[in-house]
């Protein structure tokens, strides 16, 4: 096939205050082609991206598209270039219909129009679906289509531009593996039409199924780019890291005490659980397995109050507690770590101390309100230095920090309130490679300094590499637990689809 | 570690500080900088606009009610709320301190006690229809703005409340001069925003405005009862606004059931321009008594040049867009998102 350059970068140098972002990186995509950028978080990534799409302006490089030096100075003009993002964070309106998303701000404005005509649009609409095959309907209110049916609104949307080159930011991060396959079929179409799509993803094992060549950034440098038919993921993570990484483990047998610290009975709710019943053991890591919509992360607010049960007892070593809401949990010393880290983690604006501190808050004051702010210090300085939070200071904002050290910050908040009970949730989403491994170690650790971790994930790799017990969950009903040594794949798979057939 | 590395760690970690410092001071430092810059160019426009008798009786004066409030509701509006009903609160607050005062023949300190007990009442109401019924800030307290606006008239049948002779030293409360040439009202304005400083920085009430503000979800999540904090601390706001109603009261002799509308506005706009975010999550009572101080000293100083009473609005809706503007380029050029 002979292959006709797209778009090509050279020597792109991006600075902020205090920071190289980017440092003479070159980039290039070819007509029909799927080209992943990979790298860990804060490699610079998403700045190369917001560069290409217009949102940041590039102190130095080149950029030249389909042979003609361009200068993308506003997402406007990149989108006349003919170059569309889709972010992680979908950008759709939902109130409005899949039509008035995809040709928002185009509608029919023709002189003497008035009224908008919603049939034609719907009609333009129709004809884009079926052009990439995609079922859904025009007229649907798009809040009300799941997240991976979105997600093809914003791609039928970047088509709609009638650009050349798509760049696609994480999709897959909240899709089931079923959908996955789904937008992967999509891109084939893409690809088929010639178009290029510049593909972001933490997914590795995804790269091999799709992309045709990968480019490693790291620290804001090029490191290379590799043909994906002749490359491994072991290489690529390499690559990325400096360093190699394990990605087949299991845990090392640790002597399971049989203490319980935990007891669930019966646990239902409102629309998804239903009668949820396990024992968490002292030191144990529990990992909880299964497809998304399983009703893990329900079972998880349900347990802590957040959301309401309507059947079920808790019972903490062994005597009955209630859990009315989040505040019962903490008291009890259950903290959860939740899946969005931003949204139900973190005060972003606040500095790490702040973060740290905010569940203990009590236990850093005196009987008339006022904080001991020296003490905090201290203690905060202390778990920076036990978790290896990398930050200059205390005092650093957490909005600041990579998406590994956020997590640590709130594992510090958990560990500084004490609490004898942790339930992480995805807790390396969106981490990369090099930090993922730090999490796991400490997980590892907390665990043997006698913590009873509950551990939700949707990657079965890191289920069977953390768990020493797996339990499987389906349609709101726990179908099974199974011992780390008993456990595979497989095994898993089948558990997590048992009531589907 | 050997000292000399120690010496160098901590000295590094204090540059750090000390940038931090900079960093999140320069807001303020620029506001009080405004400030200071308005007050220069009316003194030489007017060399009398800076003597002490305008500048205590003046510009400090009318700063008091309007920063008392605004003092509340700067904790209010951290939390990432908005209270629109201090204004018509203060002339129910004021009527019904009248009221009580008159009949009950109370002394000074009994009737403030009662000001800033019923001030703290509405907003604990406040608080109840924001964490209760679940209604939106903006809403609740829209609701509680009208009818704190039609319960002042009703208690006060519609006339004026007057603090007769009877009431011994009532005026005083603002107008007499506990430390010389420094009149009362002036020192509870900045005592009270002394004491608002140290709540909203050194205490768990203080604490938790900011979290909320932040990110309530994940505050509620980290064990927090949110709820019991947002009634505190609308509460706290509540009772602000029973002692700018008492300043009020005191420093006109009466209390009027139409005074008051418009207040809340005066208010939130002082807020905004000492810096704090509308987003909730930041904001200091310093930046707050700058920002009364920036509207009262434009106020003050435009009368003295004789301009008319519509240009002076004007220019405070000017001053309001400069200044926000003014901190959200700041905010972007240090790289800051918000």
């Amino acid at each position: 096939m002979a292959t006709t350059q797209l778009l090509s970068l050279t020597g792109v140098s991006k600075e902020f205050p205090g920071v190289k972002a980017l440092n003479n990186v070159r980039f290039d995509l070819n007509e029909g082609e799927v080209h992943a950028i990979v790298g860990e978080n804060g490699a610079g990534k998403s700045t190369l991206m917001k560069i290409l799409s217009g949102i940041y302006k590039k102190d130095t490089g080149d950029i030249v598209y389909k042979g003609n030096h361009v200068n993308v100075s506003s997402p406007l003009e990149a989108q006349k270039l003919g170059i569309s993002i889709i972010h992680q964070e979908l950008n759709l309106m939902p109130d409005l219909t899949v039509a008035q998303n995809i040709f928002i701000g185009r509608e029919d404005r023709r002189k003497g129009r008035v009224f908008l005509d919603n049939a034609k649009l719907n009609k333009a609409a129709k004809e884009l679906l079926d052009e990439l095959e995609l079922v859904l309907d025009p007229k649907q209110i798009v809040g009300e289509l799941t997240i991976a049916k979105q997600q093809m609104v914003e791609i039928a949307k970047a088509v709609s531009y009638r650009g050349q080159v798509i760049i696609m930011d994480e999709p897959t991060s909240s899709l089931t593996p079923s959908e996955t396959e789904a937008l992967f079929k999509i891109i084939r179409t893409l690809k088929a039409a010639g178009k290029g799509v510049v593909y972001i993803s933490h997914r590795l094992e995804e790269l091999s199924k799709i992309t045709d060549r990968i480019t490693v950034i790291r620290d804001g440098e090029y490191v290379k780019t590799l043909t994906t038919t002749e490359t491994s993921i072991p290489e690529v993570i390499s690559l990325m890291v400096g360093r190699k990484v394990d990605q087949d483990q299991r845990p090392e047998a640790r002597p399971l005490s049989n203490e319980i610290v935990l007891k669930v009975e019966g646990i239902s709710d409102l629309n998804l659980l239903r009668d949820v019943s396990f024992d968490l053991r002292k030191g144990e890591i529990l990992g909880f397995a299964g497809l998304m919509g399983a009703g893990r992360t329900e079972l998880a607010r349900a347990l802590i109050g957040a959301d309401p049960k309507t059947a079920g007892k808790i019972f903490l070593h062994g005597n009955e507690i209630k859990i009315k809401n989040p505040s019962d949990a903490v008291k009890a010393g259950i903290g959860y770590l939740s899946e969005d880290r931003k949204k139900y983690g973190l005060l972003l604006i606040q500095n790490i101390t702040f973060n740290v501190i905010l569940s203990s808050i009590p236990s850093f004051s005196n009987k008339f309100g006022f904080l001991k702010t020296k003490p905090a210090g201290s203690i905060v300085r202390d778990v920076i230095k036990k978790l290896s939070i990398r930050t200059p200071s205390e005092n650093q904002y957490v909005k600041n920090l990579s998406g590994g050290n956020q997590q640590k910050v709130v594992i510090a908040k958990w560990l500084t309130r004490d609490c004898e009970i942790l339930i992480f949730d995805e807790p390396t989403r969106g981490i990369d490679v090099g930090a993922k491994d730090e999490i796991y170690k400490l997980l590892t650790k907390l665990a043997s300094e006698g913590k009873a971790i509950i551990m939700i994930s949707s990657e079965l790799p890191e289920i069977l590499r953390m768990s020493d017990r797996i339990a499987v969950m389906c349609e709101g009903k726990l179908t099974g637990i199974i011992d780390n040594k008993d456990a595979d794949q497989n095994k898993i798979m089948q558990y997590a689809t048992k009531f589907r057939d | 570690m050997s000292e000399a590395v120690k010496a160098v760690e901590s000295e590094v970690e204090g540059g750090n500080r000390l940038s931090a410092f900079a960093k999140r001071e320069i807001g303020r430092v620029l506001a009080l900088g405004s400030l200071v810059v308005i007050f220069i160019f009316f003194t030489i426009m007017r060399p009398v606009f800076a003597s002490w008798e305008n500048v205590s009786g003046g510009i400090l004066m009318s700063t008091t009610v309007i920063g008392l409030l605004a003092i509340g509701t700067t904790f209010v509006i951290i939390t990432g709320g908005i209270d629109l009903s201090i204004g018509t609160a203060t002339a129910l607050v004021a009527i019904i301190v009248g009221k009580t005062v008159m009949a009950l023949d109370l002394g000074v300190v009994s009737g403030m006690i009662v000001g800033v007990v019923v001030g703290g009442l509405v907003g604990v109401i406040n608080g109840l229809l924001i964490t209760v019924l679940k209604l939106p800030p903006f809403i609740a307290t829209l609701a509680t703005m009208k009818a704190a606006q039609g319960l002042a008239l009703i208690v006060s049948d519609m006339k004026p409340v007057l603090f007769t002779t009877d009431v011994k030293g009532w005026d005083s409360i603002a107008q007499g001069n506990l430390i010389p040439k420094i009149p009362n009202g002036v020192l509870i304005l900045f005592v009270g925003a002394i004491i608002a400083a140290i709540i909203l920085n050194k205490t768990v009430i203080g604490r938790y405005t900011f979290a909320i503000g932040s990110n309530e979800a994940a505050t509620k999540l980290s064990g927090v009862k949110v709820n019991n904090w947002l009634v505190a601390i609308y509460g706290l706001g509540g009772l602000y606004v029973g002692m700018a109603a008492v300043v009020l009261t005191s420093r006109l002799g009466s209390a009027r059931p139409d005074l008051g509308l418009g207040y809340e506005l005066e208010a939130i706009a002082a807020v905004i321009i000492g810096g704090t975010s509308l987003l909730g999550g930041k904001g200091t009572i310093s930046g707050t008594i700058i920002g009364a101080l920036i509207m009262a000293v434009l106020v003050n100083g435009l009368r003295i040049l004789e301009l008319q009473q519509e240009w002076q609005y004007v220019i405070t809706g000017i001053v309001i867009v400069i200044a926000v503007w003014g901190d959200n380029v700041r905010r972007r050029r240090a790289g800051e998102t918000s």
